[in-house]
């Protein structure tokens, strides 16, 4: 008898089933397939100017900044102010996301922006996120070549574009936006909720910004919601 | 071949435990931080006991239906290229991390912490196989410099004050300048990430452990909040996540229910810097991620906890809410419970795993305040399973002769009222005549009491002789 049968086997021994009782298998199917939500938080649920206020207190409270951007051609002085305050090289390396292709990177003649996964040598990288959650100032990102995983772990720097429509109260509806995209079950490699900045507690119970990821999250918000 | 089990001694431990000023002073600081960190998150979100009920329904649901969504699971994994290893036992987990392990010539492993990988002794078993595992967690990575096991689940170091760990920095990294400074806790952090990132980028493989397993989408979630999981998770050619059988929850909604929970009771944070889900390999068009995936699922006994008293145990999130907040561990940290787990949920789950008989102290190492079940997220009735165990040492006679006898002579009494209630009023009656100032400094039968402290003379009478009293004058007065 293979493991999986014994496992499976001692599970249903223990529940009291066989496995094939039509009832249980809708129950979980069921479930499945309506993925019903939970209760959501009421800070989750403000409308839009409020929960970009939530959202940014919330980015704020756990050592991230936030500036809002007019339109996604600013981002690039923004980001070159960005450097210049950190005292960093002009440098930044991002994905291959339509919306990063499509900013006006030349506006800045002193940005030097490459392209592709980090490996390890790059000090700030700039991320578009796919969504975002106000609640906890969580952002939503996906892995490929449109914001490679990478980026967002290596650098010492993080900054991360969000459109403020894509800024949602609740974790919930990113994860419908997430179904509509890749479809019913379906999911990139990695999701990646990004809260703050790497911490560590482990020493004496005092956190630390910067444990083995960026020291420094910046969330630029593009647009109005 | 598992963690050694030095259960067996808790009362020796716990003697050394409250002898050494240094791990006092740190589980002082840890009981403050914990405590009024989870407070403060809870306090924040007027939701929070109503997200327990529905964590509490989410988990009992995933149980009872917990074959169909293994088998759930283990299909999207393999649609999204992954593979998922069945183990029964610790063996059989350690042999699967193993075989991937040679067939990728691996020389060294980095790990994110996972308590599945304490529970099965995949460090050691790797190390005896020539394969290096490093931890990479920074807490981890301390402990295993001192090769010590973590004396907490969720802040493995917490044992340990700033001045011992700049100690094993300057014993191990031998290699920079002795006359560096490290007086600050953010320059011990800057030398152990500068001496980890090597590691990482030269890792074959990497292991993790993992919060959830979601069905619905064969994902992992890992939670972390200092960036190594992902790195672990990102940068080697495999990764292999550690799991045990009751991770698997229904839906991405479900696992998010929980992460509300989770966060905030562990270390009082709304949420943690980084929840992962992660679904299969490398993708064709991905830049990067690792060219493998798999998940190991240990059962190890929890199959059969389904079906017997401690099943509701299995709901447990690995918080470490329960510990923060116990008196016990409060006193005398992790390391002196014995075995993996440590505090209440330690004290339910080590005699699962290495028998009562070699854990037996554990569950009598509870004073029944009842704070456990009080903010576990899940709301597992911790006090009753311990009390299940204390249950079984007394059938299997793995309770002291004392204890037994005592019990045997109280139960007697206490099955024949009318002889307990005469037996009880001469004995208050003597107790309070024969006691010093209110107190005993000495008594015969209770010298471990005496020992340390006076025990209180009886004052009046027994309390059922009180409560006939009362009842007597209600009546009397016509109240109900």
């Amino acid at each position: 008898m293979s493991s999986r049968d014994l496992v499976l086997g001692s599970i249903r021994r223990s529940l009291g089933v066989n496995g094939r009782e039509a009832p249980r298998k809708t129950t979980v199917e069921d479930r499945i397939v309506r993925h019903p939500r939970g209760l959501i938080p009421a800070r989750a649920q403000k409308p839009p100017t409020e929960r970009m206020k939530v959202f940014k207190d919330q980015v704020e409270g756990i050592s991230g900044t936030v500036q809002q951007l007019g339109s996604a051609d600013e981002v690039p002085a923004a980001v070159s102010a960005y450097l210049r305050s950190k005292n960093l090289p002009m440098r930044v390396r991002r994905g291959d996301d339509a919306r990063l292709q499509q900013i006006p990177w030349d506006s800045e003649k002193t940005l030097e922006v490459s392209t592709g996964r980090s490996d390890g040598k790059q000090l700030a990288a700039v991320s578009y996120a796919f969504g975002g959650a106000a609640e906890s100032g969580t952002l939503v990102l996906l892995s490929g070549p449109d914001n490679p995983t990478t980026l967002n772990f290596l650098p010492d720097h993080h900054l991360v574009i969000i459109d403020a429509k894509d800024v949602a109260g609740d974790y919930e509806t990113v994860w419908d936006r997430l179904r509509k995209k890749f479809g019913e079950g379906k999911m990139p490699r990695a999701v990646n909720w990004i809260t703050g900045p790497s911490r560590s507690g482990d020493i004496e119970q005092k956190t630390l910004l910067g444990a083995h990821g960026p020291r420094s999250l910046h969330v630029l918000i593009v647009g109005k919601p | 071949m598992t963690q050694a089990i030095t259960s067996t001694r808790f009362r020796d431990n716990t003697r050394r435990a409250l002898e050494d000023a240094q791990l006092q002073k740190a589980l002082t600081r840890a009981e403050v931080g914990f405590i009024g960190r989870r407070a403060g998150a809870v306090a924040k979100l007027p939701e929070y006991d109503a997200l327990r009920d529905e964590s509490r329904d989410i988990k009992d649901h995933a149980l009872a239906h917990l074959d169909l969504y293994l088998e759930r699971y283990e299909e999207r994994v393999t649609e999204s290229g992954g593979q998922v290893h069945w183990a029964a036992t610790p063996e059989e987990a350690r042999a699967a991390v193993l075989e991937i392990c040679k067939r990728l010539k691996a020389k060294t492993v980095t790990k994110g912490k996972s308590m599945i990988g304490e529970e099965i002794g995949i460090n050691d078993f790797l190390e005896e196989n020539g394969i290096t595992p490093i931890e990479t967690d920074l807490g981890e990575y301390i402990i295993q410099l001192r090769r010590e096991a973590p004396s907490h689940i969720i802040a493995p170091a917490v044992h340990l004050t700033k001045e011992q760990i700049e100690a094993d920095f300057r014993r191990v990294h031998t290699k920079l300048s002795a006359g560096r400074n490290l007086d600050e806790p953010t320059a011990l952090l800057a030398e152990a990430r500068a001496i980890l990132r090597e590691k990482f980028f030269a890792a074959d493989v990497g292991i993790t452990g993992a919060n959830f397993l979601v069905a619905e989408t064969g994902s992992s979630v890992l939670v972390t909040n200092e960036g190594n999981g992902d790195l672990t998770q990102t940068l080697p050619k495999a990764l292999i996540v550690l799991a045990s059988i009751e991770k698997v929850v229904p839906t991405l909604e479900d696992a998010t229910t929980l992460l509300r929970v989770l966060g905030r009771t562990a270390t009082g944070a709304e949420m943690a810097a980084y929840t992962t889900f992660a679904t299969g390999p490398r993708r064709p068009e991905d830049p990067d991620g690792p060219g493998e995936y798999h998940v190991v699922i240990l059962d190890n006994g929890r199959s059969s906890m389904l079906g017997g008293a401690l099943r509701e145990m299995l709901r447990c999130i690995r918080c470490g809410a329960c510990m923060n907040h116990c008196p016990v561990y409060q006193a005398v940290g992790g390391h002196a419970y014995g075995w993996v787990y440590a505090g209440p949920m330690g004290a339910v789950l080590d005699p699962v795993f290495v028998g009562i008989e070699n854990a037996k102290h554990l569950p009598n190492a509870s004073t029944f305040c009842g704070r456990c079940e009080e903010v576990c997220p899940v709301r597992i009735p911790l006090p009753k399973l311990m009390r299940h165990w204390r249950e079984r040492e007394f059938e299997r006679h793995l309770s002291p002769a004392p204890v037994r006898w005592g019990l045997g002579i109280w139960a007697a009494f206490a099955k024949r009222p009318r002889l307990y209630r005469f037996a009880t009023g001469i004995a208050v009656g003597a107790l309070s005549l024969l006691g010093w100032r209110g107190r005993f400094r000495f008594l015969p039968l209770a010298r471990g009491w005496t020992k340390f402290r006076d025990f209180p003379a009886p004052e009046g009478s027994t309390f059922q002789a009180q409560w006939q009293r009362e009842q007597r004058r209600r009546k009397h007065e016509g109240k109900p």
